[in-house]
């Protein structure tokens, strides 16, 4: 630490702009990239889901037809198809949001041990989408 | 909220309330889906027991909230015209407290049904 830096005499001259490249087909995003884009997307799907649930949950708890009308319409094939990306997006969004959370906490924020937890999250949240996945379908 | 505090309120309330619908949201995934109930009764049951029901009260408003807060950074970020910004955000907003007031009243409703007269499981 020298005692003559200051932070104004010692800046850089400034950069030249950086070239903005937003073409979503060719940007190749790293892992924590894609966790992170994939976390924002299962929280759009589940923000879609709310009023449905609430919908469904409201019907199978008011009479024993409306329960029947729900359950039959949550095991035809077409929606399990349906039930088993919001399960997936539920545990993906659970895993990431895990990480998100420890990261908060300063754990894991170098970038060695930011990917590696980025592919751990993204993997867990895959194999537990098959195993509950099994007891879905 | 307060303008100023907007952006750090948000970011608190978005990891409080996920630590409790981590929990709870968990318990209820695989409660549905390892052992989903037969019959309304059933499911009536389960829902007005007293700690499913408290559980469900309290789960409601903080998953609304923190869909709230992360669909309107996600729109935020996406939809730049002001009107039609306005427009959706308001439309996501009455999406969720009406889903959030349907299915508060239905455990209300399931709460009523256990310990009203003349329903037996």
């Amino acid at each position: 630490m020298s005692s003559q830096s200051s932070p104004l005499s010692d800046r850089k001259p400034p950069l030249p702009p950086r070239p903005v490249f937003l073409d979503l087909w060719r940007i190749r995003l790293p892992l924590p990239g894609v966790v992170s884009i994939l976390h924002r997307i299962s929280g759009v799907l589940m923000v879609l889901a709310i009023p449905i649930s609430a919908w469904l949950f409201g019907m199978a708890v008011t009479s024993e037809t409306g329960f029947q009308r729900a359950t039959g319409w949550l095991n035809s094939p077409l929606i399990k198809l349906l039930l088993l990306v919001l399960m997936w997006s539920f545990l993906h969004h659970l895993f990431a949001g895990i990480r998100y959370l420890l990261m908060d906490l300063g754990y894991a924020v170098d970038l060695a041990a930011a990917r590696r937890t980025a592919a751990l999250a993204a993997g867990i949240a895959l194999v537990a989408t098959l195993i509950l996945g099994g007891g879905l379908l | 909220m307060s303008r100023q505090a907007a952006g750090l309120k948000a970011w608190i309330i978005q990891r409080l309330s996920a630590v409790y619908i981590v929990l709870f949201g968990s318990y209820l995934a695989i409660q549905l889906v390892f052992a989903p109930p037969a019959s309304q009764a059933e499911f009536v049951a389960w829902v007005a027991a007293p700690l499913v029901a408290l559980g469900l009260l309290l789960y409601i408003p903080l998953l609304l909230l923190h869909a709230w807060v992360g669909i309107r950074d996600v729109l935020i970020d996406y939809i730049k015209p002001y009107e039609l910004r306005v427009g959706v955000l308001s439309f996501f907003a009455l999406l969720l407290l009406g889903s959030g007031v349907w299915a508060i009243q239905a455990v209300l409703v399931a709460r009523a049904m256990l310990s009203g007269p003349g329903i037996t499981g």
